[in-house]
C-alpha cells in the first residue's frame, strides 16, 4: 500500500495504489489525518486509480475522512475509482455522501 | 455430493492475514475459470468475513482462522470460515445492514450485507464464546473462454 499527497493553491492530492483493507487502513487513516489537520486543505481529492481491491474497511475509511475533513472546513472528493471499486461505493451509499469524479 | 477440489488451511489472527486469506483463496478459485467480476466479489466476501474473525471474534485475543473452499459440480464454490472467538449472541441482528458492535473503530456493519450480495447464500452459525462460522456459496456463469 502507498500513498502520495501533494497540494497545490488549496487542494489536496492523495494518490494511493495497492489494497485497501483493514490491515492498510490503519496506515491511510494514520497519514490522512495527519495531513488534513496540518494543512487544513479546502479540498482532499482522493484517488483511485491504483486501487485494485477494497472491502468495507474501505467505506468506513471514506465516510471517516469525510467528517473530518468537513469538520476541518474542507471537502472531500474522491477520483477515477476502478468499476469493480465504485460498485462498492455505490453499494454501500456512500456515493450519496461523497462527490465521486 | 462430490467435491471436485478442496482446500483447507489455517492462519492466525494478524490483519495482514487478510490479503493472505483473499491471495490463497483467488489462486485455488481460478481453475474454476470465474469471470474478473465473480473473481473480485468471493475475494471481497472473504476478505469480509476474514476481517470479521480478526475484528470481533479475536478482539481481546488472538486465535485461528479455518478456511475451506470448495469446487463443486455445476460451477458451484463453497467457502467456509471458522473462528474460536467469542461469538455472536444475536445472528439475526448482526446480519442486519448497518448494524456494528465497533462503530468507534470506523467499521460501518456492512460486512455481512457485502457478503449477501456478493455471493449467492450466505449462513452464520454461532455461539457465545465458542466461535462464528461463515459458509458462503456461489455458482459461477457459463461462459466460453
Ligand atoms: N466472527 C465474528 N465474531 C464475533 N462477532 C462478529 C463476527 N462477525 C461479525 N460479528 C458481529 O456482527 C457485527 C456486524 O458485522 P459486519 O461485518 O456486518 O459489520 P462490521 O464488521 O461491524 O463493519 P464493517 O464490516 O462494515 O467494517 C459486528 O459489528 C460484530 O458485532
Ligand atoms: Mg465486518
Amino acid at each position: 500500500m502507498k500513498i502520495n499527497i501533494k497540494s497545490e493553491n488549496g487542494t489536496a492530492i492523495a494518490v494511493l495504489n495497492g489494497e485497501i483493507d483493514h490491515h492498510t487502513a490503519k496506515m491511510l487513516r494514520t497519514e490522512l489525518d495527519k495531513f488534513v489537520i496540518t494543512m487544513q486543505p479546502d479540498v482532499l481529492a482522493i484517488d483511485f486509480s491504483g486501487i485494485t481491491f477494497m472491502d468495507s474497511s474501505g467505506i468506513g475509511l471514506i465516510i471517516g475522512r469525510y467528517k473530518l475533513v468537513k469538520e476541518c472546513g474542507g471537502q472531500l472528493e474522491i477520483r477515477s475509482p476502478q468499476p469493480y471499486i465504485r460498485r462498492m461505493m455505490v453499494l454501500s451509499g456512500v456515493e450519496r455522501i461523497v462527490k465521486i469524479i | 455430493m462430490e467435491i471436485l477440489n478442496e482446500i483447507k488451511f489455517t492462519v492466525p489472527s494478524l490483519s495482514v492475514n487478510e490479503s493472505t486469506a483473499r491471495a490463497v483463496v483467488s489462486s485455488f478459485i481460478v481453475q474454476a475459470d470465474p469471470t474478473v467480476e465473480e473473481l473480485s466479489d468471493i475475494r471481497t466476501a472473504v476478505s469480509e468475513a476474514v476481517t470479521n474473525c480478526i475484528v470481533h471474534g479475536y478482539r481481546n485475543s488472538q486465535g485461528n482462522i479455518e478456511i475451506v473452499v470448495r469446487i463443486m459440480p455445476n460451477r458451484e464454490i463453497y467457502i467456509k470460515i471458522k473462528d474460536n472467538g467469542c461469538g455472536i449472541a444475536d445472528v439475526q441482528q448482526a446480519m442486519q445492514p448497518l448494524f456494528t458492535t465497533a462503530p468507534e473503530e470506523e467499521r460501518s456493519g456492512l460486512g455481512f450485507s457485502v457478503m449477501e450480495s456478493f455471493m449467492d447464500r450466505l449462513t452464520v452459525k454461532s455461539r457465545v464464546n465458542k466461535g462464528t462460522t461463515v459458509t458462503m456459496r456461489k455458482k459461477l456463469s457459463v461462459h466460453g473462454s
